[in-house]
């Protein structure tokens, strides 16, 4: 199997917009959400549900409060503010990584395991997703997303390709959703923010090796933008494999919730097919 | 007043708000928490003067001392430690420096040494931050917390927040005054803006929403507000011009000086808000 993570560093430049497209338009994959914070997909593709779970992805920091002696021990240790003058625990601010309890010399603290978020396994009519949700204001996003990339593989099935649909950023949650995939698409826009963040969400992918494609969507919007990006590319060995032109159909066909490919633009359809070719020809699939 | 700028999803329109407020005030700091992709750089073309390199402390161990006994590899919830062969390996990028190692030697063997994660850099008179977490690292909010440690006591602070609804969000908004929301009018949008709504409820923060792009005949966002009783404190319309304009790195605010005018009522807005 291969798998294709699908990036931007800048946020809202069309990561699940070409995700959902491409899963009405490729055989024999699965599909992971491992935008776990503000998750989207699950919006557009849609089925039965095999499993919902629970995930427990971090420790937090838990007082007995009849064994504590007030000695203070615990506030010197802690480094994330997370106790307080009267030596409670603030669970917002605990990393758990049990230095407190390490120096209690009454052993009044221990770590206990937290939910961090749920999981999800669907089944859809374009094949098993994972995906999931992020307890608010949670800890170990990215252990969450290494999760839903696991999960996929419970399914034991033997598809051809899994779609990872990323998050934006360079930072945590971006590497565990690009670590030991076989391809990342940076999906960008003709602006200078998007420019901005291309840069830098193509150096962390080649920092951890992995063969990057860009794909510019609304790329008829600033054309003199555009250029510049595909100039850029050439620059960095980086092949622009999509030009997806805008076209407001498509922005209705999304808050219909229908997928582009659904909205019937043959333009951007073919163009979606096309980049979908150009990757796979690239990777000699 | 910290006014902290904030949306869940990416892309809706964070900077653009926080940049055209910061630019519609007569005086004030912004501070971009966005660590991971910063923009707003982009948009108020500040003169950059002062860098300054942001260290995590991880554990060095001295092998002379070092048992080898696995202590420190075992207390690290992180698994930033490993003892192979007797010897201690250190996966910086995934250290949390927290310090547990260094009291779980048994041997005094391990102490810190800095690891350069990202840089913060500063106009002469610190009315713009922003901070850059270094390409490959994992963890940014010491970058964010450091952004926060130079806040300006007494001018209007602007915090343009990083996308998602993680830890690093709540370390860019606590302390704040008032979250406003920045919310697009998609399934995708309003979506994402209940997370945002949930976690500023959490820290039990005030908030009001800002509707970009917003569209005369879909009133999703508005229904949220009033159902979830949040206030709507302005709605930008889509606009071809002001889209073209924000692809070439200029505010609504600089295009159109009239918007400065609803920016700053904004301002207001918020400050009534506050202060009841």
């Amino acid at each position: 199997m291969k798998q294709i993570a699908f990036v931007s560093g800048k946020g809202g430049t069309g990561k699940s917009t070409l995700v959902s497209s491409l899963c009405q338009l490729v055989a024999d994959k699965m599909v992971a959400d491992c935008d776990v914070e503000a998750p989207n997909l699950h919006l557009l593709i849609t089925g039965e549900e095999l499993n919902k779970a629970d995930y427990y992805g971090a420790k937090e920091a838990v007082k007995d409060a009849a064994k504590c002696r007030k000695c203070g021990l615990c506030y010197d240790a802690c480094r994330f503010a997370a106790i307080s003058d009267e030596y409670e625990i603030i669970s917002l601010n605990c990393e758990g990584c049990g230095a407190c309890a390490l120096v209690c010399p009454a052993e009044a603290i221990s770590l206990e395991e937290v939910k961090t978020g749920q999981t999800y396994l669907t089944k859809t009519l374009q094949g098993t997703f994972s995906h999931a949700l992020l307890d608010i204001g949670a800890e170990g996003s990215g252990k969450l997303v290494t999760e839903v990339r696991r999960k996929i593989f419970t399914s034991h099935e033997q598809e051809k390709w899994l779609l990872i649909d990323g998050s934006p950023g360079i930072g945590c949650v971006v590497i565990a959703s690009i670590t030991g995939t076989d391809a990342v698409v940076i999906v960008t826009e003709p602006t200078k923010s998007g420019v901005s963040d291309l840069e830098r969400v193509l150096a962390a992918a080649r920092h951890f090796q992995i063969p990057s494609f860009v794909c510019i969507n609304k790329y008829d919007l600033n054309p003199e933008m555009a250029a510049q990006i595909e100039e850029y590319c050439r620059q960095h060995d980086c092949p622009v494999i999509g030009r997806i032109p805008f076209d407001q159909k498509v922005v209705k066909a999304l808050q219909a919730g229908k997928t582009p490919v659904e909205a019937g633009n043959i333009q951007v359809t073919r163009e979606i097919e096309k980049l979908w070719q150009r990757l796979t020809a690239a990777l000699g699939a | 007043m910290k006014i902290a700028v904030l949306s869940g999803k990416g892309g809706t329109g964070k900077t653009t708000v926080a940049a055209s407020l910061a630019a519609s005030l007569p005086a004030c700091q912004y501070i971009d928490c966005d660590v991971e992709e910063p923009n707003g750089y982009i948009f108020l073309s500040p003169k950059l003067t002062d860098t300054v390199p942001v260290y995590v402390p991880i554990p060095e161990v001295d092998a002379t001392k070092c048992s080898g006994c696995g202590s420190c590899a075992q207390v690290c919830q992180f698994n930033a430690l490993a003892v192979v062969k007797g010897q201690v390996l250190v996966f910086p990028e995934i250290c949390h420096h927290c310090g547990a190692c260094l009291l779980a030697c048994p041997e005094g063997a391990i102490s810190e040494t800095d690891r350069e994660i990202g840089v913060i850099e500063a106009n002469a008179d610190n009315t713009f931050l922003h901070g850059k977490l270094k390409i490959g690292e994992p963890i940014s909010i010491p970058i964010i917390r450091q952004l926060k440690e130079r806040l300006h006591q007494e001018l209007p602070v602007v915090l343009d927040c990083p996308p998602g609804a993680s830890c690093a969000v709540v370390q860019a908004i606590t302390g704040c005054d008032y979250c406003i929301l920045v919310a697009e009018p998609t399934p995708f949008g309003l979506h994402d803006l209940q997370i945002a709504v949930q976690l500023v409820k959490m820290l039990q923060l005030p908030c009001g929403v800002v509707i970009n792009k917003a569209a005369p005949d879909n009133k999703t966002v508005q229904e949220f507000c009033a159902r979830e009783g949040v206030e709507l404190l302005l709605e930008i319309p889509f606009s071809q011009a002001i889209a073209a304009a924000y692809s070439r790195g200029i505010l609504p605010t600089t295009a159109y000086p009239d918007w400065q005018d609803k920016f700053r009522a904004l301002y207001h807005k918020i400050e009534e808000r506050v202060q009841q």
